[in-house]
């Protein structure tokens, strides 16, 4: 039976926003964290970590998202592990993620002038101390504008766990549409309310990055 | 670990992965090629277009940006023909991964012909060269060639997204490894080997651009 288009069907769609931006954060926030180790590991002194850290990033950077939720949903199985849809893509995102964050990071770091570095160690400090105290803090300038540009990528490619059955904003979207046939319409709906939520944040992004590209001294 | 892992399914429907990693080789092309000229013709529109025009152009870049590729391509293969215009999958794709990659590219390409020193143009006009050959000789190949490393990255982003446009049943390589394991239910084992065909796919990828490189762009330039 065919529905129309209602109140009804754009509040499903609006509900389905949290879904979207619930996993938005677990990425954002999980990939956050890991991709700090990634970052730290790839510009580090013991060759190893940076081996493991950069082949990390070329796997991740160089699969599609999508074959990397599948293979985290099926995965699971393999190992035994009932995997929801909703934990194997909030996994899945935030190992995508945490590679992207630690690569844009790895720049960061780096843009942090090498003086600095041996100015700290001759003061005494040693990594954890200089990192934390030193460079992080000059690091982290640099990187909010990325960061928050990035999170645009975040939210867009949480849409990719409607392929894998989790219901946020996209999959609502497919499943108003399969009840009402009105294609352009409910997408039209449903991209008007990513744009709403990421235009703001690619916004943001710039102007910090105008701001941030000043000269300061 | 008690699975069994099976490759033999995987294996034995090599051709078919085969001829899924060429659709998505020919339509990565395709989209590159296409969607190149677009973003050029965008990137002149909106660094020395009329008003309207460069509104309209940064109108499109920022819809393209800031919405997920899948939902451009619900719109374009389910949404276009509710207005008359009935699309074959291969081609729906195709046709959202111009548009997607023209966004991107179009703003990668201004930047590289806002960098060119407007001296330059100058000089160019002075040595009695036409506008387009000044476009052409003075303005577009040193932009493309500063900004040749973020169009490239650009481009292997858009070949890995065109897993996304399995969503539609075109015949590319993510699509293929759908309907094996729709047949065969050995998931991770063609997930796996379907992952390593990107990953292979992405590395010769950037190998033939860094190729491209050295024939088209590998002279010296003195910048000061």
């Amino acid at each position: 039976m065919i529905r129309a288009f209602g109140y009804n069907e754009f509040l499903f769609l609006l509900s389905a926003v949290q879904w979207t931006l619930l996993l938005s954060a677990i990425a954002f926030i999980g990939g956050g964290i890991v991709g700090l180790f990634v970052a730290l590991g790839r510009t580090s002194d013991v060759k190893p970590l940076r081996w493991l850290a950069t082949g990390y990033i070329q796997v991740f950077q160089g699969t599609p998202l999508l074959m990397q939720l599948f293979l985290v949903f099926f995965g699971a199985t393999v190992m035994g592990i009932d995997m929801s849809p909703w934990v194997a893509a909030a996994l899945g995102l935030t190992l995508n993620t945490s590679a992207f964050l630690g690569e844009i990071w790895r720049g960061c770091i780096q843009s942090v002038p090498r003086g600095q570095w041996e100015a700290a160690s001759a003061l005494g400090l040693r990594y954890p101390g200089l990192m934390r105290y030193v460079i992080l803090p000059q690091a982290v300038k640099v990187a909010v504008p990325p960061t928050v540009g990035y999170l645009v990528q975040v939210i867009k490619g949480t849409s990719l766990a409607a392929i894998i059955g989790f219901v946020e904003l996209t999959r609502a979207g497919q499943i108003v549409n399969n009840a009402t046939f009105q294609p352009f319409l409910v997408f039209g709906i449903v991209a008007a309310i990513y744009f709403a939520l990421c235009w703001p944040l690619s916004l943001l992004s710039q102007r910090l990055e105008a701001r941030y590209a000043a000269p300061t001294r | 670990m008690t699975y069994d892992f099976q490759f033999d399914a995987v294996f034995a429907s090599w051709d078919m992965l085969l001829g899924g990693a060429w659709l998505t080789i020919k339509l990565s092309f395709g989209a590159m090629a296409i969607g190149l000229v677009v973003a050029i013709l965008c990137a002149l529109g909106k660094t020395s277009g009329p008003k309207p025009v460069r509104w309209l152009i940064n109108a499109y870049i920022e819809v393209i940006r800031n919405t997920p590729f899948l939902v451009q391509i619900f719109l374009i293969f389910f949404g276009l023909p509710s207005v008359g215009l009935r699309l074959s999958p291969d081609v729906a794709a195709l046709i959202a991964m111009v548009v997607n990659v023209g966004a991107y590219a179009t703003e990668i390409i201004r930047a590289g012909i806002e960098s060119i020193h407007k001296g330059q143009i100058e000089a160019g006009l002075a040595l009695g060269l036409r506008p387009l050959q000044v476009f052409r000789y003075i303005v577009l190949k040193p932009a493309l060639r500063t900004v040749y490393p973020a169009l490239t990255s650009q481009f292997i982003l858009l070949m890995l997204s065109s897993s996304i446009v399995s969503a539609i049943s075109a015949d590319e390589l993510t699509s293929v490894a759908n309907n094996i394991q729709s047949q065969t239910f050995r998931s991770f084992e063609i997930y796996i080997v379907v992952t390593g065909i990107y990953l292979v796919l992405a590395l010769m990828f950037s190998a033939l651009f860094a190729g491209i490189y050295r024939l088209a762009f590998a002279y010296s330039v003195d910048r000061r």
